[in-house]
């Protein structure tokens, strides 16, 4: 299992690719895949027991959803420094002819991903979905998902939230990238979010808090979560994160939600993250 | 009515997708049901009580059913969702569309109370679109079967085949006509009636008001030839090619708007393949209203004497 150390160092090759994938194509979403970096890292190399070769059904492993999915880059990173597919192919992203597309995919075989997301709101429904298939097979895994903050204007995601309590999904956990910002603006100006915890709460969910930037933080909450799994009701971790987070021009701001940066802010970017390549990244749980 | 295809009885085909989805059920142990709050119209009754660890209840939120189906899909499951063919497809276009249909995903939606004979509820839920909308979708398999036995069999059947499909079907008692041994095969038409004059190309309901057509026009002197097309994507070619080489001309006829149906399909086939003469009988750019099945049917241009005009008016232009 890898130190808290490692994973930092992880996520700093994470974003590395993160910053390279979005300039080689000059499209993507670098500013949510930033911030969510940290809980990736933790899920894929500390908290998911998940298994290669990939395995659509995923019986007997914990299942991973990404909701918001224009967070591809951070996913993509993960799931190829983990041992999903080459390394080499990230250099394929948002190309003609690639298993990585904009937004994530079964279509084109990418292993690691197994529901399309992209249009917003989605995931948690799918992720009850299979976690509802893990109770009826008696597979005690768990499953995650990650929604972001914006993504919560869409009224899908609390049919979801309904229903999960109701069907006591306690086989799930999902966290909230709650950044603030989303394409237009401020949460709060877009559309508020009022007392997120209290809203979650209502709807009969288990609230956890965290510092999705802080890697100790992230590893202990993961850990607490999966401990309160298995009590009658479903768990949310409500995640501060700062987008763009590890790339200081990029921070604090929705500028760079869906902004590639040119040559210059690359190599900004990359002389503010150390390169770890070389590190031991494959981690089976 | 047709000496091969007697009426045997009357039933709803709702009636024969909740005994098809029964019947399912004890056929696979990963067949799974969802619903949203519509149990009773969709006749989910006995698969629930049979299987009620595999039957969720998702309330009126069919977003997230179509969402927790292509989650049950992915662990290996064979969702059917079940409610009205309005709330199957139009409200949930783009759950359909990125979570199951891109997602390769194997759920059976399944739809009732679709078209004009859903009756006095009126427009707000005759959806007169689905087909049209579900058979744009890259991969979907669009059914809709004529009577209860045909919609047992389809429900019955589509659990083997891999991959997302639309089941359509509605609410009244309808006349059956198809033999309860007839096996169901996904995108084989069924030759009802040969003839040699006209093609009569039916879907769902309207078989039946195709079949006394026929019978009248037979009176007259006009030899139709009938095939009931239960699956709309993929479509038998064949069955149709084959009649309308013999026949040159065709009359499709479905509860559905003109734009996206079934009649489109035909004339996309015969545009490419061998054009013919055509005249749809169909609902035309029109939403529908309160009343009874059969009232609407007759008001909106659907019923046997609106399917022998339309054979005379293609048989006159073939003429020409």
């Amino acid at each position: 299992m890898p130190t808290n150390e490692e994973l930092n160092k992880i996520a700093s090759q994470v974003r590395r690719d993160i910053v390279r994938m979005v300039h080689q194509c000059q499209s993507g979403h670098p500013g949510g895949s930033l911030g969510c970096t940290d809980f990736m890292v933790a899920l894929y190399f500390h908290a998911l027991h998940h298994n290669l070769p990939f395995s659509m059904e995923g019986k007997g492993e914990d299942l991973f959803f990404l909701s918001n999915g224009h967070i591809s880059p951070v996913w993509y990173s993960v799931l190829s420094r983990s041992g999903y597919f080459p390394i080499s192919e990230m250099a394929t992203f948002r190309k003609i002819n690639s298993r990585l597309q904009g937004h994530p995919t079964t279509h084109e075989g990418l292993p690691g991903i197994r529901v399309a997301s992209g249009s917003l709101g989605q995931g948690m429904s799918v992720a009850i979905g299979a976690a509802f298939a893990k109770r009826m097979d008696k597979d005690a895994s768990l499953v995650y998902v990650l929604t972001g903050d914006g993504e919560l204007d869409e009224g899908q995601v609390w049919e979801a939230m309904m229903s999960a309590s109701h069907h006591k999904i306690d086989n799930l956990i999902v966290t909230v990238d709650w950044n603030g910002q989303q394409i237009d603006g401020a949460t709060k100006d877009v559309m508020s979010l009022g007392d997120l915890e209290a809203k979650w709460k209502s709807f009969g969910w288990m609230v956890l808090h965290m510092n999705g930037n802080k890697m100790s933080e992230v590893v202990d909450t993961l850990a607490q979560a999966k401990a309160l799994t298995g009590k009658g009701q479903p768990i949310v971790i409500l995640m501060k994160t700062d987008m763009g987070y590890g790339v200081d021009f990029m921070m604090g701001s929705h500028h760079w939600h869906g902004v590639a940066p040119n040559d210059e802010q690359k190599d900004k970017a990359l002389a503010q993250l150390e390169e770890t390549l070389g590190l031991l990244l494959r981690h089976r749980a | 009515m047709l000496t091969d295809f007697p009426v045997t009885g009357k039933k709803a085909t709702r009636d024969g997708f909740g005994d098809g989805l029964l019947a399912v059920g004890e056929q696979h142990s990963n067949v799974v049901a969802l619903c949203a709050d519509l149990i009773g119209s969709l006749k989910m009754n006995a698969f629930i009580k049979a299987f009620p660890d595999r039957f969720i209840q998702t309330g009126i939120a069919e977003a997230n059913m179509m969402g927790i189906a292509a989650g049950l899909a992915t662990a290996g499951k064979i969702p059917y969702t079940g409610t009205f063919a309005n709330f199957s497809t139009g409200r949930v276009y783009d759950q359909i569309r990125q979570s199951i249909a891109y997602s390769d995903k194997n759920v059976k939606i399944c739809a009732s109370h679709a078209g004009l004979t859903l009756g006095e509820d009126g427009a707000t839920h005759q959806i007169l679109e689905d087909i049209g909308l579900m058979k744009m979708l890259p991969g979907m398999t669009v059914i809709n079967p004529c009577d209860y036995n045909q919609t047992k069999a389809a429900t019955i059947a589509i659990a083997e085949h891999h991959g997302p499909v639309y089941l359509r079907f509605g609410r009244p008692s309808w006349p059956i006509v198809i033999p309860e041994s007839m096996p169901f095969v996904i995108g084989k038409g069924i030759l009802m009636q040969e003839g040699t004059d006209v093609t009569i190309i039916a879907t769902g309901h309207l078989v039946a008001y195709a079949m006394e057509a026929v019978q009248k026009l037979k009176e007259q002197g006009i030899s139709a030839e009938l095939i009931n097309i239960h699956t709309i994507k993929p479509l038998d070619e064949e069955i149709i090619l084959d009649s309308v080489s013999k026949t040159r001309c065709v009359v499709t006829a479905e509860e559905h708007q003109c734009n996206g149906g079934l009649g489109d399909s035909v004339a996309q086939l015969l545009a490419r393949k061998n054009p013919t003469h055509q005249e749809y009988v169909a609902v035309n750019d029109s939403f529908g209203e309160s009343g009874t099945p059969e009232q609407l049917l007759l008001k909106y241009g659907l019923g046997p004497d609106d399917v022998i005009a339309a054979v005379k008016e293609v048989m006159k232009r073939k003429g020409l």
